[in-house]
């Protein structure tokens, strides 16, 4: 067993994301496990009980559209927020063609990686893609806001057309909570991540140990905090 | 003429099917009771039809709906679709048969046509929103819709119609309330021409058999019966002049199935998606078994350390 760090006068933590990075982070964590939540209620009915949390089948249907614009709102500030940090670089293929000593954590055999590694920006990209498709079909699902845009845009989208967005809603969302699940994991499996998300920041160590090119930058910038 | 159906006695009768009697529920499995009724249906001979809309009156009247007053614009169709409150409506096409140069002019009476294999059925996600019973009849349980409107994608004929007021679905119940207590449905009742009879599924088979003969020996040489095997066949059926275009009759469909897309969102999707999902759930689990938590080491936090310090 690893020994655990111990805080020393030495430890410097870096900050990683902004007080409105983490509470847009937030918005979207929490809206995209209620609408997973609602969305497999009505996908699958082994999951249907789910609806008993949003108060019955009905609020159920009622509210996941809503918690759905919620979350492409959301998604699209972080997208914005985060989109000069995660485009395609050189390391990035370096990164995934050794992709076994990332699931390995040999991590001395892995390329300095910026604020984002591959696996990172493809769960950023990935979801970009499924995120504006689960919005896009989900407006042709909900009856009401489907009769809105019919009539704000002036087309008429058919019971065929209907059909597909069902099965491309289903679709997309399966893939967007399996590519969660991944997000979830390496969180997890990732020792010293998750502060980032509930503080804004991760030690020093952690910086080194996978996000080297980012810890430089950062250290050059400043933007080092003394631990207490 | 068909034997009329006499009318029920003023003494209270014990329902003729119910929840025993369910051989599918949405979103549920069900045990099929192992004896099945007599299945029903309602014949609609096209040929007999005036067009004078007693039946929608008669549906509005027994099912206590109201229907908003509407706009004339130049068409018999009155409304102008089913709406939540009109479950049925006669439908009118003027056609110019190309054989004999007549104007033909086509009323089909339009509502649910109690599929045998019902895509709303199939499509429904909420559990025991919408039954079949084994005398055929598919119905809509209020208290379990949902009103997501998936029963609209579902169905091969576009019948179900979602009330903006009440966020629930309502479709043609082939008046199971007056089947229980062995009466044929409202439209039927009213119908003054026999254009709508109701039986047994097999007695209105024969009986359209009669009027095939009938319109074939006045010329009628494609007359025929919709019941069609896409859908294990209808509870509803009609008997048409040109059965060999059912078209015609306000794109009535010529051989209606499930949507092979509702199929696929049903059916594959579902089962993929699941096993996506945990199999990527289980992935996490084992990799965690077998690597443990990736923690960050003394050394990395030291190397940080003297990189700060450097800078500093």
């Amino acid at each position: 067993m690893t020994v655990q760090t111990k805080p020393s006068a030495a430890r410097v933590r870096v900050r990683r994301y902004s007080g409105s990075a983490r509470i847009n982070h937030w918005i979207v964590a929490i809206s995209f496990v209620l609408l997973l939540l609602s969305g497999l209620s009505l996908f699958h009915p082994f999951f249907y009980p789910l609806t008993g949390l949003f108060g019955g089948g009905s609020t159920t249907r009622m509210l996941h559209p809503w918690i759905g614009l919620i979350l492409a709102a959301g998604f699209l500030g972080l997208f914005l927020r985060f989109l000069p940090q995660n485009l395609p670089e050189s390391t990035d293929f370096v990164w995934l063609a050794r992709l076994r000593h990332v699931l390995t954590a040999n991590d001395q055999y892995l390329p300095e990686v910026g604020k984002y590694n591959a696996g990172q920006k493809f769960v950023f990209w990935s979801q970009f893609i499924l995120i504006g498709t689960l919005l896009a079909t989900g407006i042709g699902l909900w009856p009401q806001g489907l009769a809105f845009a019919e009539s704000l845009f002036g087309f008429k989208v058919t019971i065929e057309q209907q059909r597909w967005a069902a099965l491309i809603h289903s679709s997309a969302a399966v893939l967007a909570i399996a590519i969660w699940i991944v997000h979830v994991y390496a969180a997890i499996w990732v020792r010293g991540t998750i502060g980032a998300m509930t503080r804004g920041t991760v030690t020093g160590g952690w910086g080194w140990r996978h996000h080297r090119k980012w810890l430089r930058k950062e250290l050059d910038n400043g933007s080092v905090e003394k631990a207490h | 003429m068909y034997p009329p159906i006499a009318n029920p006695t003023t003494e209270p009768a014990a329902s003729r099917f119910g929840e025993k009697d369910v051989i599918r529920r949405s979103a549920s499995t069900v045990t099929p009771p192992a004896e099945r009724q007599t299945e029903v249906a309602k014949l609609i001979d096209v040929s007999k039809c005036i067009g004078c809309k007693a039946c929608q009156t008669a549906c509005l009247e027994w099912n206590e709906r109201h229907e908003e007053v509407g706009v004339n614009v130049g068409v018999y169709d009155n409304p102008h679709d089913l709406t939540p409150n009109s479950w049925t409506l006669m439908r009118y096409t003027e056609w110019e048969n190309p054989d004999t140069g007549n104007l033909e002019w086509l009323i089909r009476k339009d509502g649910c046509m109690h599929c045998e294999d019902p895509g709303c059925l199939k499509a429904c996600p909420a559990p025991g929103a919408i039954v079949q019973y084994s005398n055929g009849i598919v119905d809509f349980v209020k208290e379990n819709c949902i009103g997501c409107g998936y029963c609209v994608k579902g169905c091969p004929f576009n019948i179900p119609r979602i009330s903006q007021a009440e966020h629930k679905a309502y479709k043609c119940t082939l008046c199971s309330d007056r089947v229980a207590v062995g009466q044929g449905p409202a439209c039927q009742k009213a119908c003054p021409t026999q254009a709508i009879v109701f039986g047994p599924k097999e007695d209105m088979k024969k009986w359209a058999d009669e009027r095939i003969k009938d319109l074939k020996s006045r010329g009628f040489e494609n007359a025929g019966l919709y019941d069609p095997p896409g859908v294990g066949g209808t509870h509803v059926m009609y008997v048409l002049h040109h059965a060999d275009k059912p078209h015609l009759y306000a794109d009535l469909p010529d051989n209606p199935t499930i949507s092979p897309v509702v199929e696929m969102w049903k059916g594959i999707s579902k089962y993929a998606g699941m096993a996506l999902l945990g199999l990527t759930a289980a992935a996490g689990v084992i990799h965690y078994v077998l690597e443990g938590p990736n923690r960050v080491s003394e050394e990395d936090e030291r190397n940080a350390d003297r990189l700060a310090g450097g800078k500093s």
